[in-house]
C-alpha cells in the first residue's frame, strides 16, 4: 500500500497549479464575470483559453495515446479536476473530460461539450450558448444534440460564471451509446474533485485573511473563534481529499458517492466560513468569496444530490456493501 | 496511488489471520468490567501471547526488543486483531504506546534492558501521572514537585485521569524539580513505583458508571534519581518526542469496530421499521460515507509515515477532532435507531455512546486540537 501521489502525480499537480496561476490569475477570474455581466447572456468561456488548456492536455487526459490522448487515468483526471475548482476555471470541464473521445473537436478544444444530467428536476444545462454539442443524460440512455437542436428556457444563474438554460420537452436526439452508470459515477468523481479544489482556495483565502486583517489591536486569525473555524476548514480538506482520490483508485460507484457527499460539504462549508471570516468584505460583490461559494453550490446540484448520495450509501450499508 | 497491498504484506496479514483463528478460541472468558485484577490478568496474558508468537511491540524499533515492523504492517495487526474480535491492548496501553517508546528512545541502557522486556512480555503495567487538578489542557502547568534528597526525589502532588493506576506496577509521572524556572523547562520525567510508600489511589467514577480511572495522590514518595529518563528538567521535550511518534495508527482498530457497528445498526432499523425514517436512514448513509473516509484517511496517514519516517502529530490531530466527532454522532444515531431502548443503561450501544462522549475531551481537547491544527499547520499567529 502506498497511498500517496507518486513523483509524477505532484509534479502534474504542480504544472497544471502554474498554468492555471499563469492563464486564469484571480484578475482573469474578475475579468470574466465583469465581461459576461456586461453582455448578459451569450457566451461566457474564453475559446482562447480553452483551446490552451486543451492543448496542455487538459481533456485528452483519459483517452488512450493511440488516440491522441496521454493516457493518463481517473487519479490523474482528478488531480487536473481539484486544480481547476482550486482556480475556480468556469466551463464544462467534467463533459470536456469525459467526452474528449465522442465529441469531435472536444478534445482539442477546437469545439465545447456540454453534458447534462436529464434526471434532475429542473434540468439545467450549463453554458448552453458556449456548446457546440451537447450529451443529454437519463436515467439509462444517452442522446446527442448539436447546438440550437434543444428547446430551453432562459435561467439567471446564481453563479455568474457558469450561464444556465432549463431544457424543455422537445425532440429526442441521436441515441448515445454509453455505460450510463460509469458516465454518471465518472462524472461525479470529477465534480467532486472541482469540489475539493474549491474547498482548497476557501481555505487558503479564510487563513490569508485571518492573519492579514487586524483588529483589536492583532491578526483576526490570533483568535481561537476565527482559527477554529479555519482549523474546521482544513479537517475537511483533508478529509475530503482521501475520499476522493480513493475514489479515483477504486472507481468503487459506494466510495465515489460518499467522496461526492463529502467534498460538497468541505466546498459549500468553507465557503461559507470563509465569507464569515471575511466579515462584511465577504459579503461584498467585489470579494471573490462569493463565486466560490456559488460554484460550489452548482456542483453539490450537480450528478449527485446529498439526498441521493446519502440514500445511495444507506442502501449499500444495508446489503452489506462496505468500503473498508 | 495504491491501495493494494505488496505480497509481503498481504503474507504477513494472513500469518496473522491463521494464528489468530488458532489462539482465540481458546482465551478465557472476558473478565467483568469492573473486575481490575482480572482485567490486569487477562490483558497481560494476551500480552504474553503475542510476545511467544513473535508479535509483542511490532511498531517498536528492533534494538529496543521490537519487531521494526513498518507502519503499513502495524496497520494490518491491528486491522485484523480488532476483525478477529481479539482483546485490545487494555492495561498495556501506557507501556506499550507511551512510557515503552520514551524509555526506548530516551533511556539509558541499563533503563531500556530494566523495563522494556516486561512491557514486551505482558509481566509490567504502567500508567501515566502527567495531569493534575490545575494541569490538564495546559499540562505545563503541572505543580507536582520533585525535590532532590541524596540519590532520591521526594515527590509530593496529586495526579489526575490515571488509567489502570489500582493494578500498575509503574507510573511515567511529570514531576516540577525546578520551580524557579520557565514553565516547560523545570519538568522531569521519571519512572515511579506504584508500591512505593505514599502513594494513595483513589478511584474516579466516570459518567457511565464505571471506575476506569483514578486520582493519586502522592505524599512524600520516594523515586530513585536512577529512574529519571533524560536529563533533569527536560522532561518536557523527553514526553513530546515520544507523542510526535505518532504514525497514523492510533484509532485503527477503532474505526474498524465502527464501520461494523454502523452495519449493525442498519441491520437493526431495518428490523425495526426505523429504516423507514428518511432522516435517519440519510443520517446513516453520511455516517457510512464518513467512515470510509477516516478509513482512507488512517491509510493516507499511514502511507505518509512510511514514506517519511514518521507522521507529523498533528497530522494526527487532524484525524482526532474528525473521528471523536464522528463517534459521538454514530452512537447518537444508535439511541435514535434504539428508540426508548437507548434508555436501557445495560445496552452495549447505550454504554458506548456515554463513553464516547469522552473522546473530544481526552487526549487533548477538541478545542486544544484546533488550536494546534491552526497554529502548526495553517501557521495562524499564537494568541488566546
Amino acid at each position: 500500500m502506498d497511498f500517496q501521489l507518486s513523483e509524477d502525480q505532484r509534479a502534474l499537480r504542480t504544472g497544471v497549479r502554474e498554468l492555471l496561476a499563469g492563464r486564469f490569475p484571480t484578475e482573469r477570474l474578475r475579468a470574466a464575470v465583469a465581461a459576461y455581466e456586461a453582455a448578459g447572456d451569450g457566451p461566457v468561456l474564453d475559446r482562447g483559453l480553452w483551446r490552451e488548456l486543451a492543448g496542455a492536455g487538459f481533456f485528452s487526459l483519459l483517452l488512450p495515446e493511440a488516440a491522441g490522448g496521454t493516457g493518463l487515468g481517473p487519479q490523474e483526471a482528478v488531480l487536473v479536476m481539484e486544480e481547476a475548482g482550486r482556480a475556480l476555471l468556469p466551463g464544462p470541464l467534467v463533459a470536456g473530460v469525459l467526452l474528449a473521445g465522442a465529441v469531435d473537436g472536444a478534445a482539442t478544444g477546437e469545439r465545447i461539450a456540454g453534458l447534462c444530467d436529464a434526471t434532475a428536476a429542473p434540468v439545467l444545462w450549463d453554458h448552453p450558448a458556449d456548446c457546440d454539442e451537447v450529451i443529454v443524460v437519463g436515467a439509462d440512455a444517452a442522446h446527442r444534440y448539436a447546438a440550437g437542436e434543444l428547446r430551453t428556457a432562459a435561467v439567471r444563474s446564481v453563479d455568474p460564471l457558469t450561464p444556465l438554460a432549463r431544457l424543455l420537452d422537445g425532440p429526442s436526439g441521436a441515441p448515445y451509446a454509453v455505460d450510463v452508470g460509469r458516465l454518471r459515477r465518472d462524472a461525479a468523481l470529477l465534480t467532486a474533485a472541482q469540489q475539493l479544489g474549491g474547498a482548497v482556495r476557501a481555505l487558503e483565502a479564510a487563513v490569508a485573511y485571518a492573519r492579514q486583517r487586524e483588529q483589536f489591536g492583532a491578526p483576526i486569525g490570533s483568535f481561537q473563534a476565527v482559527k477554529h473555524l479555519c482549523a474546521e476548514m482544513l479537517v475537511r480538506v483533508e478529509v475530503a481529499r482521501s475520499a476522493v482520490y480513493a475514489a479515483s483508485v477504486t472507481g468503487d460507484p459506494v466510495e465515489v458517492a460518499g467522496a461526492k457527499l463529502l467534498a460538497d460539504e468541505a466546498a459549500t462549508g468553507n465557503a461559507r466560513d470563509c465569507l464569515q471570516v471575511h466579515g462584511g468584505t465577504g459579503f461584498t460583490w467585489e470579494a471573490d468569496v462569493h463565486l466560490a461559494l456559488k460554484r460550489a453550490w452548482l456542483r453539490a446540484a450537480a450528478w449527485q444530490t446529498v439526498a441521493d448520495g446519502t440514500e445511495t450509501l444507506a442502501e449499500a450499508l444495508t446489503d452489506g456493501h462496505i468500503v473498508l | 496511488m495504491d491501495l493494494t497491498y505488496t505480497a509481503e504484506e498481504e503474507s504477513f496479514r494472513a500469518r496473522l489471520r491463521a494464528w489468530l483463528s488458532e489462539v482465540l478460541p481458546k482465551l478465557p472468558p472476558k473478565p467483568a468490567a469492573a473486575d481490575w485484577p482480572g482485567r490486569r490478568a487477562y490483558d497481560t496474558a494476551w500480552q504474553r501471547m503475542l510476545y511467544d508468537a513473535g508479535y509483542a511491540g511490532l511498531h517498536w524499533p528492533a534494538d529496543a526488543g521490537g519487531r521494526g515492523a513498518t507502519p503499513t504492517q502495524h496497520l494490518i495487526f491491528l486491522e485484523e486483531t480488532e476483525r478477529a474480535g481479539a482483546p485490545y491492548v487494555g492495561a498495556n496501553f501506557v507501556g506499550l504506546l507511551h512510557a515503552g517508546p520514551t524509555v526506548a528512545a530516551e533511556g539509558t541502557a541499563e533503563q531500556r534492558a530494566r523495563w522494556l522486556p516486561p512491557i514486551l512480555r505482558g509481566e509490567e503495567i504502567w500508567c501515566q501521572g502527567f495531569s493534575e487538578p490545575a494541569a490538564g489542557s495546559d499540562l505545563a502547568a503541572l505543580r507536582t514537585k520533585a525535590v532532590r534528597d541524596g540519590d532520591f526525589y521526594v515527590v509530593s502532588g496529586s495526579k489526575l485521569w490515571t488509567s489502570h493506576a489500582e493494578v500498575a506496577d509503574w507510573c511515567e509521572l511529570l514531576v516540577r524539580t525546578n520551580p524557579g524556572a520557565p514553565r516547560h523547562r523545570g519538568i522531569s520525567w521519571l519512572a515511579m513505583p506504584m508500591d512505593a510508600p505514599g502513594i494513595t489511589v483513589r478511584p474516579l467514577r466516570t459518567l457511565a458508571g464505571s471506575t476506569e480511572f483514578a486520582e493519586v495522590f502522592l505524599d512524600e514518595v520516594r523515586v530513585p534519581v536512577a529512574n529519571r529518563v533524560g536529563a533533569e528538567n527536560d522532561g518536557w521535550r523527553v514526553t513530546m518526542v515520544t507523542l510526535s511518534f505518532e504514525r497514523g495508527t492510533a484509532f485503527v482498530g477503532e474505526v474498524v469496530a465502527c464501520h461494523r457497528v454502523l452495519a449493525a445498526l442498519a441491520r437493526t432499523a431495518r428490523g425495526n421499521g426505523r429504516w423507514d425514517d428518511a432522516v435517519l436512514r440519510r443520517r446513516l448513509g453520511r455516517l457510512a460515507a464518513e467512515f470510509a473516509a477516516l478509513w482512507r484517511l488512517t491509510q493516507w496517514n499511514v502511507s505518509a509515515a512510511q514514506a517519511g519516517g514518521g507522521v507529523p502529530g498533528v497530522g494526527g490531530s487532524v484525524f482526532k477532532l474528525r473521528y471523536s466527532h464522528a463517534r459521538q454522532e454514530l452512537y447518537d444515531a444508535a439511541a435514535e435507531v434504539l428508540g426508548a431502548g437507548a434508555l436501557d443503561a445495560d445496552h452495549e450501544w447505550v454504554a458506548d455512546r456515554l463513553s464516547s462522549l469522552s473522546y473530544t475531551i481526552a487526549a487533548g481537547t477538541s478545542q486544544i486540537q484546533r488550536n494546534i491544527v491552526a497554529e502548526r499547520i495553517l501557521g495562524l499567529p499564537k494568541g488566546r
